[in-house]
């Protein structure tokens, strides 16, 4: 897994028809120092993230066990909000 | 299966229920010289790891196995901790 | 899933059962404000999404394959299953 910040919401119009009814939102995955990657992802969220809110997005196949995306067809999932982050010994995050 | 170090911790309320009671970690992957390999990685622990420790993880579909009753949703798991490495220098 | 840009389609004759009868596009990673990205990808086409349209991306096997409702595991992975409208940010500077 690694860790994002939600910049925003996609909008699409002409989607799969398997995806209706789920939120995309954009993710920018960030270093455990909270610096940005600069690389972006957008995944299917399964635990009413905002944003701004830094989160957890899981990869791959593991993103379809989400409890609440069994059987959702996704490569991407947002697996939870992150509360705050130690790194090195820091508390490098805190959510406000 | 990978190297990693751990170098941090992650705190997270709001979760998927699948990973209640999953300790979640900041994993840098790194290569046997501990040069890092990528970006620092979530990961599940299963072995009781602690921070700065080096270990070993999987990762991929066969990171969602760890328990037996339960698939994860899981792409970077912790699956052993590193004792020592005997490395022959080539 | 990724944010991809569609540069063009493919044509091809000799080509495997599981690839007949679809749409083959080539499509291209783009940051959110539309710059391209290196790591060009051939992908299926299920929502009619032309050149130049700003699409989602998804490369997973097992989602490729309910998707397209095959029974069975096919040589499939990446399929485009959105065109992205715009993106909601609270600054909306991340426009399509």
């Amino acid at each position: 897994m690694e860790l994002a910040k939600v910049e925003g919401t996609i909008v699409s119009t002409a989607k799969s028809e398997k995806l209706l009814g789920y939120k995309l939102l954009l993710l920018n995955l960030i270093n455990p120092d909270m610096s940005s990657s600069n690389n972006y992802v957008v995944a299917v969220d399964a635990v009413g993230a905002g944003e701004g809110e830094v989160v957890i997005v899981v990869r791959g196949s593991s993103a379809r066990q989400a409890e609440k995306l069994t059987n959702v067809p996704t490569d991407s999932s947002i697996v939870a909000i992150v509360d705050s982050v130690e790194f090195k010994g820091k508390v490098v995050f805190r959510k406000s | 299966m990978k190297l990693g170090r751990i170098q941090g911790k992650v705190w997270a309320t709001a979760k998927d229920p699948k990973l209640n009671n999953c300790t979640l970690y900041i994993l840098q992957p790194v290569d046997e010289d501990e040069n890092p390999i990528g970006m620092a990685q979530v990961a599940v622990d299963t072995v009781s790891s602690r921070e700065g420790d080096l270990v070993y993880w999987v990762g991929g579909a066969e990171a969602t196995f760890p328990f037996p009753d339960r698939q994860i949703p899981s792409d970077v798991t912790i699956v052993g901790l590193v004792d020592r490495l005997d490395l022959k220098k080539l | 899933m990724i944010l991809c840009k569609v540069i063009g389609s493919i044509v091809s004759t000799i080509k495997l059962d599981s690839y007949r009868n679809k749409k083959i596009m080539l499509v291209r990673p783009i940051s959110p404000d539309g710059k391209f990205k290196s790591g060009t990808m051939v992908a299926i086409d299920t929502v009619r999404a032309g050149e130049g349209d700003t699409v989602l991306v998804m490369s997973e096997g097992r989602s490729t394959m309910d998707i397209l409702e095959l029974k069975n595991r096919e040589p499939l992975r990446s399929i485009i299953v959105g065109v992205v409208d715009r993106i909601d940010t609270i600054s909306n500077q991340l426009r399509k």
